[in-house]
């Protein structure tokens, strides 16, 4: 199953993802989706690097789906973290959307 | 109310400079998160879902306008507008930047406040009823006790590290408000044949995956001994308490695989043993604490208020927020006034910077300058003349603050759940809007009388699920929410847990469900008087079972 790559910001714990360009973004439609375990396996290997560099913190791996295009997360608690609260469709991620 | 003192002032400022200093280190990478995290939580800043969490002490639950409105302004300026009220007291701010918390906590620190002891394995924030020293039903305050064990628990070098965190809570009214039977140690203040003050002690009680009421294990405890006694209490717990699996950690583990004879001989002996003058509370100390908590000097008034009455007479609203919200006071012409964080819809516990100032320009014109916080997520005004409830019902409307549910079913407490919390296993708050929703504030929600719904977002039970006269507990089954319904628990001085219904509901299904009990209660209560608790004990989980799964549709797994 495809996977995105999450982590939090470490100056202010936003939910980022890695993109494809080995950077971090804001929204998930912006993100790198990886095709199998090998290449989530390949980019946590590289994440470790922003780690040390102190950029993100909490990295974690989570299963996507993808519909016309569009990346959906598979289990509420991601859909959460991408979106935000909710409760408040005018704070996190999706007062941007 | 407690001012600081030297010690307390010196106290927090260096912790402040400490932390300080911590996160400059931790930004430029001299600290990694590993060696950062510790500290991190002992001031009070966790990592939720989408951000950190900036959780504040509120000691016992009070506040004044200046330390209110000091929190408006942090949430303004540093989150998004809001804050939120927890069921232990705190208020919760849900996206500081780890970069502002330094400039935070010495806003906070201006208002003698902080994060400290809000996280981690050590005594947490102290609470108590939120009715404390206004409550015509009180033997005494209990707050300069609370104070007392607030100023010994601060980083207490021995009770830093414990095997898990622990929770003292303290009423001073034989009803309890304060939930002191799920506490790792609650005080329960009393009077002995002698007519002394004391306390009972309770120990071992607690939420959670395991949830256990806790023990009495002492009748009757000296006021000069409390320190001794609390220090006995935490000395056996630190040195027997399991460290080997986190889930067996709490005190309550301890006490119930000892055994309660076992616990109250070992406390005893070590009390015993360590009895020395040094913890002793002179009552000098005593009086001193106290007269910072000294009633505020209410002028003598008549038992009932004309302004009260007439406008009761002519607004129907009015009339049932004050039958709702207006608690007896110890004087007369005065009342305890909950202002519900529990708007119809809304969520619980929330308030804005907006009505965090309205509530502090409130207390300061007709309070006292007091505030509390409740552990049900509402604020309160301790002391008001009821001739001045017309004016500040008017003030409070006009926020959106004058919801007259207090106590009913739609004064629902509610943890974050899963959409800030990282442990979650479900969504609690809008299955509390979607309760709230369906029953209201009107005259079916008054006829149903006084209904205590307490919904958490996991096993952990923040939301005290389990002493809700109905709990909901949102679990995860197959990837899906699903929720566990529980009757007949209770938090007060008859504590019982409640009782599992039986299957889950979907979260389409679970207000349906509450809406089952709930009529099922109303058809067979004895009379308008009998509450759902006293019907439920009385009939027992049976006709509810029945209604629920054996109707046509609604129990789902
Ligand atoms: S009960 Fe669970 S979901 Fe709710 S706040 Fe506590 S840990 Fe989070």
């Amino acid at each position: 199953m495809s996977q995105v790559i999450s982590a939090n910001r470490l100056s202010d714990g936003i939910v980022v993802f890695r993109a494809p360009d080995g950077g971090w973004v804001e929204q998930l439609r912006d993100a790198e989706i990886l095709a199998d375990a090998a290449a989530v396996k390949a980019a946590l290997v590289l994440v470790e690097q922003d780690v040390k560099a102190n950029r993100v913190i909490e990295v974690e791996a989570f299963a996507v789906a993808i519909k016309d295009d569009h990346v959906e997360p598979v289990h509420l608690r991601d859909k959460i973290r991408a979106k935000g609260p909710t409760i408040h469709p005018g704070h996190g991620k999706q007062a941007a959307l | 109310m407690y001012r600081y003192d030297e010690f307390d002032a010196a106290f927090v400022a260096d912790r402040l400079n400490q932390f300080s200093d911590q996160v400059a280190r931790r930004l430029s990478g001299e600290l990694t998160e590993e060696q950062f995290r510790i500290h991190r939580l002992m001031n009070g800043v966790y990592l939720q879902l989408h951000a950190y969490m900036l959780r504040i002490a509120i000691p016992y639950g009070t506040l004044s306008s200046r330390q209110l409105r000091k929190l408006a302004y942090i949430a303004r300026r540093f989150d998004k507008g809001f804050g939120h009220f927890t069921t232990r007291q705190n208020i919760q701010f849900n996206w500081p930047a780890l970069k502002d918390v330094p400039e935070i906590l010495s806003e906070l620190a201006s208002v003698e406040m902080h994060a400290i002891q809000t996280s981690g394995n050590c005594i947490r924030n102290v609470t108590a009823d939120h009715f404390a020293g206004a409550s015509a039903d009180e033997i005494e305050d209990p707050r300069p006790y609370a104070e007392i064990l607030r100023q010994w628990s601060s980083i207490h070098p021995e009770f830093t590290y414990l095997p898990r965190k622990f929770k003292l809570a303290l009423s001073g009214s034989p009803h309890d408000r304060a939930a002191i039977q799920v506490h790792d140690i609650g005080y329960q203040l009393v009077k002995n044949d002698k007519g002394e003050t004391g306390f009972a002690v309770y120990v071992g009680g607690g939420l959670g995956r395991t949830p256990m009421v806790g023990h009495k294990i002492r009748d009757f405890l000296r006021v000069e001994d409390l320190l001794a006694y609390t220090q006995a209490i935490v000395r056996v717990y630190n040195l027997e308490g399991r460290r080997d699996n986190k889930y067996k950690a709490r005190i309550k583990i301890l006490v119930h695989e000892k055994g309660v004879e076992a616990m109250r001989e070992a406390v005893e002996a070590e009390f015993a043993a360590e009895k020395s003058e040094l913890l002793a509370l002179p009552a000098g100390e005593v009086e001193r604490i106290q007269a910072y908590f000294a009633p505020p000097a209410l002028q003598e008034r008549a038992e009932a208020s004309l302004a009260v009455e007439a406008r009761r007479a002519r607004d129907p609203a009015f009339a049932a927020f004050v039958d709702t919200n207006v608690a007896k006071h110890k004087r007369a012409g005065y009342g305890v006034l909950t202002m519900s964080l529990k708007p119809i819809g809304g969520i619980p516990g929330d308030a804005t910077a907006e009505q965090m100032e309205l509530v502090a320009d409130i207390a300061e014109t007709f309070s006292h300058d007091e505030i509390r916080v409740s552990h049900e997520q509402n604020l309160v005004l301790p002391h008001v003349a009821l001739d001045d409830l017309p004016a500040i019902y008017d003030a409070l409307k006009a926020d959106g603050l004058a919801t007259a549910n207090a106590g009913l079913v739609s004064d629902i407490i509610s943890c974050p759940g899963m959409d800030y919390c990282s442990l979650a296993t479900a969504r609690s708050i809008p299955v509390a809007q979607r309760i709230s929703e369906r029953f209201g504030e009107g005259a079916r929600a008054k006829d149903i009388g006084a209904l205590k719904i307490k919904i958490s977002g996991c096993i952990n039970a923040c939301g005290h699920h389990h002493v809700g006269h109905i709990g909901v507990l949102g679990l995860e089954r197959k990837g899906v929410e699903t929720y566990q319904l529980t009757l007949g628990g209770s938090g007060d001085e008859a504590c019982t847990l409640g009782d599992i219904t039986g299957p889950g509901f979907s979260y389409d299904d679970v207000v349906d469900a509450i809406e089952t009990v709930v009529d099922t209660y109303m058809g067979l209560r004895a009379d308008a008087q009998e509450d759902f608790l006293t019907a439920y004990r009385r009939v027992g989980m049976a006709p509810f079972k029945k209604a629920l799964y054996e109707r046509d549709s609604g129990a789902d797994i």
